[in-house]
Protein backbone atom coordinates (compact mmCIF):
# COMPACT_ATOMS: atom_id res chain seq x y z
CA UNK A 1 0.00 0.00 0.00
CA UNK A 2 1.49 3.55 -0.73
CA UNK A 3 1.79 5.38 2.40
CA UNK A 4 2.70 8.86 2.53
CA UNK A 5 4.25 10.30 6.41
CA UNK A 6 6.42 13.26 7.53
CA UNK A 7 9.13 12.59 10.21
CA UNK A 8 10.51 15.15 12.02
CA UNK A 9 9.71 17.44 8.87
CA UNK A 10 10.43 15.31 6.43
CA UNK A 11 8.06 13.61 3.84
CA UNK A 12 8.25 10.00 2.44
CA UNK A 13 5.92 8.01 0.37
CA UNK A 14 7.24 4.40 0.19
CA UNK A 15 5.15 0.92 -0.57
CA UNK A 16 4.27 -0.74 2.82
CA UNK A 17 2.87 -4.15 3.05
CA UNK A 18 0.00 -3.66 5.42
CA UNK A 19 1.72 -6.48 8.28
CA UNK A 20 4.52 -3.79 9.09
CA UNK A 21 4.86 -2.19 12.02
CA UNK A 22 5.33 1.62 12.44
CA UNK A 23 8.48 1.21 14.73
CA UNK A 24 9.48 -1.28 11.73
CA UNK A 25 8.91 0.73 8.95
CA UNK A 26 10.51 3.58 10.95
CA UNK A 27 13.93 2.16 11.35
CA UNK A 28 14.21 -0.56 8.06
CA UNK A 29 12.20 1.61 5.70
CA UNK A 30 13.35 5.15 6.29
CA UNK A 31 16.92 4.16 8.72
CA UNK A 32 15.83 5.98 11.56
CA UNK A 33 17.15 3.82 14.06
CA UNK A 34 17.02 5.97 17.01
CA UNK A 35 13.60 4.71 18.38
CA UNK A 36 14.28 1.14 19.29
CA UNK A 37 12.18 -2.27 19.69
CA UNK A 38 12.57 -3.55 23.08
CA UNK A 39 9.95 -5.75 24.02
CA UNK A 40 7.51 -5.95 21.10
CA UNK A 41 5.17 -6.75 23.05
CA UNK A 42 3.59 -3.33 24.36
CA UNK A 43 5.06 -3.12 27.58
CA UNK A 44 8.38 -1.38 27.59
CA UNK A 45 8.05 2.00 25.42
CA UNK A 46 11.16 1.88 23.82
CA UNK A 47 9.82 2.83 20.34
CA UNK A 48 7.43 5.40 21.72
CA UNK A 49 7.17 8.32 19.17
CA UNK A 50 4.70 10.72 18.36
CA UNK A 51 1.94 10.35 15.72
CA UNK A 52 0.05 14.20 14.75
CA UNK A 53 1.53 15.13 18.75
CA UNK A 54 0.31 11.80 20.42
CA UNK A 55 2.15 9.81 22.17
CA UNK A 56 1.68 6.02 21.32
CA UNK A 57 3.98 3.17 21.08
CA UNK A 58 4.65 2.68 17.04
CA UNK A 59 5.23 -0.98 17.87
CA UNK A 60 1.30 -0.79 18.21
CA UNK A 61 0.53 0.83 15.45
CA UNK A 62 0.83 -0.31 11.48
CA UNK A 63 2.55 1.84 9.15
CA UNK A 64 -0.38 1.96 7.03
CA UNK A 65 -2.15 3.44 9.98
CA UNK A 66 0.28 6.50 9.90
CA UNK A 67 -0.50 7.52 6.07
CA UNK A 68 -0.48 11.26 6.33
CA UNK A 69 0.22 11.81 9.64
CA UNK A 70 2.95 13.76 11.04
CA UNK A 71 5.43 11.54 12.99
CA UNK A 72 7.81 12.87 16.05
CA UNK A 73 11.06 10.94 17.12
CA UNK A 74 14.09 11.50 18.67
CA UNK A 75 15.93 11.99 15.86
CA UNK A 76 14.05 15.26 15.80
CA UNK A 77 14.10 16.81 18.97
CA UNK A 78 17.63 18.17 18.60
CA UNK A 79 18.18 21.04 15.99
CA UNK A 80 21.41 21.76 13.83
CA UNK A 81 22.97 19.70 16.60
CA UNK A 82 21.72 21.86 19.38
CA UNK A 83 20.33 19.50 22.26
CA UNK A 84 16.96 20.35 23.26
CA UNK A 85 16.83 21.63 27.34
CA UNK A 86 15.67 18.29 28.37
CA UNK A 87 18.23 16.13 26.27
CA UNK A 88 20.81 18.63 28.13
CA UNK A 89 19.04 17.84 31.14
CA UNK A 90 19.59 14.10 30.64
CA UNK A 91 23.12 14.50 29.90
CA UNK A 92 23.63 17.12 33.27
CA UNK A 93 21.92 14.69 35.46
CA UNK A 94 23.18 11.39 33.85
CA UNK A 95 19.50 10.25 33.33
CA UNK A 96 20.97 6.95 31.02
CA UNK A 97 23.18 4.06 31.78
CA UNK A 98 23.10 1.96 28.39
CA UNK A 99 20.73 4.32 26.65
CA UNK A 100 18.31 1.92 25.37
CA UNK A 101 15.21 3.18 26.73
CA UNK A 102 16.58 7.00 26.61
CA UNK A 103 14.60 7.58 22.96
CA UNK A 104 11.72 6.55 24.59
CA UNK A 105 11.66 7.77 27.68
CA UNK A 106 12.96 11.65 25.68
CA UNK A 107 9.53 10.85 23.93
CA UNK A 108 7.84 10.52 26.82
CA UNK A 109 9.02 13.23 28.39
CA UNK A 110 8.56 16.02 25.79
CA UNK A 111 4.85 14.56 25.50
CA UNK A 112 4.77 15.61 28.74
CA UNK A 113 6.76 19.00 29.40
CA UNK A 114 4.41 20.32 26.15
CA UNK A 115 1.27 19.91 28.47
CA UNK A 116 2.30 20.35 31.48
CA UNK A 117 5.62 22.24 31.63
CA UNK A 118 6.11 22.25 34.96
CA UNK A 119 4.92 18.39 36.00
CA UNK A 120 5.19 17.43 39.96
CA UNK A 121 7.62 14.40 40.39
CA UNK A 122 4.28 12.21 41.08
CA UNK A 123 3.24 13.48 37.55
CA UNK A 124 6.63 12.71 36.24
CA UNK A 125 6.42 9.41 37.42
CA UNK A 126 3.03 8.83 36.00
CA UNK A 127 3.92 10.21 32.18
CA UNK A 128 7.03 8.01 32.39
CA UNK A 129 4.91 4.80 33.55
CA UNK A 130 4.72 3.28 30.10
CA UNK A 131 8.78 3.47 29.54
CA UNK A 132 10.95 0.74 31.55
CA UNK A 133 14.78 1.50 32.20
CA UNK A 134 16.34 -1.85 32.14
CA UNK A 135 19.22 -0.75 33.87
CA UNK A 136 16.45 0.70 36.89
CA UNK A 137 18.19 4.25 36.63
CA UNK A 138 14.87 6.13 36.96
CA UNK A 139 15.75 8.18 39.94
CA UNK A 140 18.07 10.52 37.61
CA UNK A 141 15.75 10.11 34.64
CA UNK A 142 12.56 12.05 36.89
CA UNK A 143 15.72 14.36 37.86
CA UNK A 144 16.33 15.16 34.57
CA UNK A 145 12.53 15.99 33.38
CA UNK A 146 12.31 17.46 36.75
CA UNK A 147 14.63 20.32 36.58
CA UNK A 148 13.87 21.15 32.73
CA UNK A 149 10.02 21.80 34.63
CA UNK A 150 11.57 24.17 36.65
CA UNK B 1 7.69 -8.47 14.89
CA UNK B 2 6.44 -9.40 11.31
CA UNK B 3 2.53 -10.10 11.44
CA UNK B 4 1.41 -12.65 9.01
CA UNK B 5 0.20 -11.65 5.92
CA UNK B 6 -3.22 -9.47 6.58
CA UNK B 7 -5.32 -7.18 4.44
CA UNK B 8 -5.84 -4.03 5.26
CA UNK B 9 -8.96 -1.88 5.02
CA UNK B 10 -9.88 1.81 6.42
CA UNK B 11 -13.46 2.27 5.62
CA UNK B 12 -14.82 5.81 4.70
CA UNK B 13 -18.30 5.34 6.71
CA UNK B 14 -19.48 3.08 9.41
CA UNK B 15 -21.88 1.19 6.55
CA UNK B 16 -18.87 0.79 4.70
CA UNK B 17 -17.13 -1.30 7.67
CA UNK B 18 -20.57 -3.14 8.42
CA UNK B 19 -20.32 -4.35 4.75
CA UNK B 20 -16.54 -5.35 5.15
CA UNK B 21 -16.86 -7.10 7.87
CA UNK B 22 -20.11 -9.50 6.79
CA UNK B 23 -18.68 -10.03 3.15
CA UNK B 24 -15.15 -11.14 4.86
CA UNK B 25 -14.85 -14.11 7.34
CA UNK B 26 -11.85 -13.58 8.33
CA UNK B 27 -12.27 -9.74 8.22
CA UNK B 28 -11.78 -8.51 12.34
CA UNK B 29 -12.59 -4.67 13.22
CA UNK B 30 -9.66 -2.65 14.40
CA UNK B 31 -9.94 -0.37 17.50
CA UNK B 32 -6.73 1.18 19.16
CA UNK B 33 -4.93 -1.96 18.18
CA UNK B 34 -3.38 -2.12 21.59
CA UNK B 35 -4.46 -6.13 22.22
CA UNK B 36 -5.21 -7.06 18.82
CA UNK B 37 -1.66 -6.34 17.15
CA UNK B 38 0.00 -7.82 20.14
CA UNK B 39 -2.28 -10.91 19.66
CA UNK B 40 -1.60 -11.19 15.93
CA UNK B 41 1.79 -10.78 16.64
CA UNK B 42 1.74 -14.09 19.27
CA UNK B 43 -0.31 -15.58 16.52
CA UNK B 44 -2.99 -16.15 18.72
CA UNK B 45 -5.16 -14.22 16.21
CA UNK B 46 -5.02 -14.45 12.80
CA UNK B 47 -6.99 -11.90 11.13
CA UNK B 48 -7.55 -11.87 6.94
CA UNK B 49 -8.22 -8.57 6.71
CA UNK B 50 -8.46 -5.60 9.20
CA UNK B 51 -10.75 -2.87 9.14
CA UNK B 52 -9.53 -0.24 10.43
CA UNK B 53 -12.61 1.71 12.66
CA UNK B 54 -10.23 4.74 13.73
CA UNK B 55 -11.02 8.11 10.86
CA UNK B 56 -15.01 7.24 11.47
CA UNK B 57 -16.16 10.28 13.60
CA UNK B 58 -19.87 8.36 14.18
CA UNK B 59 -17.84 6.24 16.34
CA UNK B 60 -16.56 9.01 18.10
CA UNK B 61 -17.42 11.65 20.80
CA UNK B 62 -19.06 11.88 24.32
CA UNK B 63 -22.54 13.76 24.64
CA UNK B 64 -24.71 13.91 27.37
CA UNK B 65 -28.37 14.34 26.97
CA UNK B 66 -30.60 16.36 29.39
CA UNK B 67 -32.03 13.26 31.26
CA UNK B 68 -27.88 12.85 32.62
CA UNK B 69 -27.67 9.87 30.14
CA UNK B 70 -23.91 9.95 28.48
CA UNK B 71 -23.64 8.40 25.13
CA UNK B 72 -20.19 7.51 24.65
CA UNK B 73 -18.27 6.46 21.16
CA UNK B 74 -17.30 2.81 21.08
CA UNK B 75 -14.00 4.50 19.62
CA UNK B 76 -13.38 6.80 22.34
CA UNK B 77 -10.13 6.52 23.73
CA UNK B 78 -8.92 6.44 27.72
CA UNK B 79 -7.42 9.38 27.26
CA UNK B 80 -10.42 11.29 25.33
CA UNK B 81 -12.92 10.07 28.48
CA UNK B 82 -10.96 10.96 31.08
CA UNK B 83 -10.35 14.28 29.31
CA UNK B 84 -13.70 15.12 28.95
CA UNK B 85 -16.12 17.69 30.75
CA UNK B 86 -18.99 15.56 29.66
CA UNK B 87 -18.10 12.28 30.86
CA UNK B 88 -17.89 13.97 34.92
CA UNK B 89 -21.64 13.09 34.93
CA UNK B 90 -20.08 9.97 35.98
CA UNK B 91 -17.08 10.53 37.63
CA UNK B 92 -15.63 6.82 37.92
CA UNK B 93 -15.61 6.21 34.26
CA UNK B 94 -12.50 8.64 33.73
CA UNK B 95 -10.80 7.60 37.25
CA UNK B 96 -10.87 4.09 36.23
CA UNK B 97 -9.63 4.90 32.48
CA UNK B 98 -6.55 6.52 34.30
CA UNK B 99 -5.62 3.25 35.89
CA UNK B 100 -5.42 1.22 32.79
CA UNK B 101 -2.04 0.87 31.51
CA UNK B 102 0.41 3.90 30.61
CA UNK B 103 0.00 6.74 28.83
CA UNK B 104 0.73 5.30 25.22
CA UNK B 105 -2.02 2.75 25.27
CA UNK B 106 -4.55 4.98 26.90
CA UNK B 107 -3.88 7.16 24.12
CA UNK B 108 -4.65 4.80 21.53
CA UNK B 109 -6.90 1.89 23.53
CA UNK B 110 -10.37 2.89 22.98
CA UNK B 111 -13.55 1.77 25.20
CA UNK B 112 -15.09 -0.39 22.99
CA UNK B 113 -11.86 -2.12 22.14
CA UNK B 114 -11.84 -2.93 25.66
CA UNK B 115 -14.91 -4.32 26.31
CA UNK B 116 -15.02 -6.39 22.57
CA UNK B 117 -11.95 -7.60 23.68
CA UNK B 118 -13.61 -8.86 27.04
CA UNK B 119 -10.46 -10.40 28.63
CA UNK B 120 -11.51 -11.08 32.04
CA UNK B 121 -9.15 -9.38 33.50
CA UNK B 122 -9.62 -5.91 32.00
CA UNK B 123 -11.38 -3.35 34.53
CA UNK B 124 -13.85 -2.06 31.88
CA UNK B 125 -16.27 -5.20 32.16
CA UNK B 126 -17.35 -5.30 35.72
CA UNK B 127 -17.40 -0.92 35.80
CA UNK B 128 -19.80 -1.57 32.70
CA UNK B 129 -21.78 -3.95 34.59
CA UNK B 130 -21.70 -1.87 37.90
CA UNK B 131 -23.24 1.42 36.22
CA UNK B 132 -25.82 -0.21 34.27
CA UNK B 133 -24.15 0.60 30.82
CA UNK B 134 -26.44 -0.34 27.55
CA UNK B 135 -24.82 -0.90 24.69
CA UNK B 136 -25.55 -0.46 20.76
CA UNK B 137 -25.09 -2.84 18.40
CA UNK B 138 -25.01 -2.44 14.70
CA UNK B 139 -25.57 -4.80 11.95
CA UNK B 140 -27.32 -5.62 8.65
CA UNK B 141 -30.56 -6.05 10.49
CA UNK B 142 -30.21 -2.43 12.49
CA UNK B 143 -29.33 -1.45 15.87
CA UNK B 144 -30.24 -3.30 19.31
CA UNK B 145 -29.32 -1.92 22.57
CA UNK B 146 -27.78 -4.77 24.89
CA UNK B 147 -27.54 -4.34 28.53
CA UNK B 148 -23.91 -4.67 29.87
CA UNK B 149 -25.10 -7.50 31.95
CA UNK B 150 -25.99 -9.77 28.74
CA UNK B 151 -22.94 -7.83 26.83
CA UNK B 152 -20.65 -10.23 27.92
CA UNK B 153 -21.13 -13.73 27.20
CA UNK B 154 -17.10 -15.46 27.85
CA UNK B 155 -13.75 -15.09 27.38
CA UNK B 156 -13.03 -13.19 24.79
CA UNK B 157 -16.83 -13.09 23.73
CA UNK B 158 -19.49 -10.82 23.71
CA UNK B 159 -22.88 -10.32 22.23
CA UNK B 160 -21.24 -8.59 18.86
CA UNK B 161 -21.72 -11.29 16.53
CA UNK B 162 -20.01 -11.65 12.97
CA UNK B 163 -20.76 -8.60 10.81
CA UNK B 164 -21.31 -6.43 13.59
CA UNK B 165 -20.06 -3.70 15.31
CA UNK B 166 -20.19 -2.24 19.04
CA UNK B 167 -21.29 1.53 17.91
CA UNK B 168 -22.41 3.39 21.23
CA UNK B 169 -22.16 2.73 25.34
CA UNK B 170 -24.76 4.79 27.34
CA UNK B 171 -24.65 5.33 30.36
CA UNK B 172 -26.72 6.88 33.59
CA UNK B 173 -25.24 9.93 35.51
CA UNK B 174 -24.56 9.19 38.61
CA UNK B 175 -21.84 9.58 41.25
CA UNK B 176 -21.94 6.82 43.88
CA UNK B 177 -19.67 4.46 42.18
CA UNK B 178 -16.48 2.51 43.90
CA UNK B 179 -13.41 0.58 42.01
CA UNK B 180 -10.71 -1.27 43.68
CA UNK B 181 -8.38 -3.38 41.76
CA UNK B 182 -5.14 -5.57 43.03
CA UNK B 183 -2.58 -5.59 39.93
CA UNK B 184 1.07 -6.54 39.36
CA UNK B 185 2.79 -3.44 39.42
CA UNK B 186 0.81 0.10 39.93
CA UNK B 187 -1.63 -0.40 36.69
CA UNK B 188 -0.19 -3.90 35.48
CA UNK B 189 -1.91 -7.23 34.62
CA UNK B 190 -5.51 -7.71 36.93
CA UNK B 191 -5.60 -10.18 39.75
CA UNK B 192 -8.80 -8.80 41.29
CA UNK B 193 -10.91 -6.23 40.96
CA UNK B 194 -14.40 -5.27 41.45
CA UNK B 195 -16.94 -1.94 40.79
CA UNK B 196 -19.55 -1.00 43.23
CA UNK B 197 -22.69 1.53 42.86
CA UNK B 198 -24.44 2.17 45.48
CA UNK B 199 -28.38 3.02 44.93
CA UNK B 200 -30.48 1.94 48.21
CA UNK B 201 -28.05 -1.28 48.34
CA UNK B 202 -25.19 -1.91 46.84
CA UNK B 203 -24.53 -4.06 44.03
CA UNK B 204 -20.97 -5.02 43.06
CA UNK B 205 -19.55 -6.51 39.85
CA UNK B 206 -16.47 -8.28 40.18
CA UNK B 207 -13.65 -9.29 37.96
CA UNK B 208 -11.30 -11.43 37.81
CA UNK B 209 -13.28 -14.80 39.11
CA UNK B 210 -15.23 -15.88 36.36
CA UNK B 211 -15.62 -15.20 32.40
CA UNK B 212 -17.61 -12.54 32.37
CA UNK B 213 -18.45 -10.37 35.27
CA UNK B 214 -19.79 -11.49 38.59
CA UNK B 215 -22.90 -9.53 40.43
CA UNK B 216 -22.84 -9.86 43.97
CA UNK B 217 -25.54 -7.40 46.03
CA UNK B 218 -26.07 -6.62 49.75
CA UNK B 219 -27.80 -4.04 52.27
CA UNK B 220 -24.65 -2.11 52.82
CA UNK B 221 -21.26 -2.48 52.56
CA UNK B 222 -20.29 -4.57 55.39
CA UNK B 223 -22.36 -7.40 54.24
CA UNK B 224 -20.13 -7.89 50.71
CA UNK B 225 -17.42 -9.94 51.54
CA UNK B 226 -20.11 -12.54 52.64
CA UNK B 227 -21.85 -12.18 49.57
CA UNK B 228 -18.72 -13.08 47.52
CA UNK B 229 -18.08 -16.16 49.69
CA UNK B 230 -21.67 -17.62 49.70
CA UNK B 231 -21.55 -16.77 45.40
CA UNK B 232 -20.45 -20.15 44.76
CA UNK B 233 -17.20 -18.68 42.71
CA UNK B 234 -14.46 -20.72 41.65
CA UNK B 235 -11.57 -18.23 40.35
CA UNK B 236 -9.09 -19.71 38.25
CA UNK B 237 -5.74 -20.10 39.70
CA UNK B 238 -2.55 -19.22 37.93
CA UNK B 239 1.19 -18.16 38.76
CA UNK B 240 0.20 -15.51 40.17
CA UNK B 241 -2.71 -16.35 42.15
CA UNK B 242 -4.17 -19.35 43.70
CA UNK B 243 -7.86 -19.66 43.24
CA UNK B 244 -8.14 -19.63 46.94
CA UNK B 245 -6.42 -16.29 47.06
CA UNK B 246 -7.92 -14.85 44.20
CA UNK B 247 -11.20 -15.51 46.05
CA UNK B 248 -9.94 -13.75 49.32
CA UNK B 249 -8.46 -10.30 46.99
CA UNK B 250 -12.18 -10.25 45.68
CA UNK B 251 -13.31 -9.81 48.95
CA UNK B 252 -11.54 -7.43 49.74
CA UNK B 253 -11.35 -5.26 46.85
CA UNK B 254 -15.21 -5.49 46.49
CA UNK B 255 -15.77 -4.66 50.29
CA UNK B 256 -13.48 -1.55 49.23
CA UNK B 257 -15.50 -0.13 45.92
CA UNK B 258 -18.59 -0.83 47.87
CA UNK B 259 -17.45 1.66 50.71
CA UNK B 260 -16.20 3.96 48.44
CA UNK B 261 -19.22 4.22 46.36
CA UNK B 262 -21.33 4.28 49.42
CA UNK B 263 -18.64 7.42 51.18
CA UNK B 264 -19.77 9.17 47.99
Amino acid sequence: MDVSVTVNGTTYARDVEPRKLLIHFLRDDLDLTGSHVGCDTGNCGACSVLVDGVLVKSCMLLAVQANGASIETVEGLSENGELTPLQQSFNEHHALQCGYCTPGMLMSATALLRENPSPSEDEIKKALQGNICRCTGYWNIVEAVKAVGK
Amino acid sequence: MLLREVEYVKPGSVAEALELLAANDGARALAGGQTLINVMKARAASPDMLVDLNGLPELKGIELASDGTLAIGAMTTYTELMRSAEAKARPILGEVCATIADVQVRNRGTIGGNVCSNDPTNHLPPLMVAVGATMTVLGAAGAREVPAEEFFLGVYMTAVGPGELLTKISIPAGKKDGFAAVTLGADGTCLANAAATVNGSVRVALGCVDAVPVVVTAGSPDGIADAVRSAGLDPPSDVHASAEYRLHLTTVVATRAAEEAASR
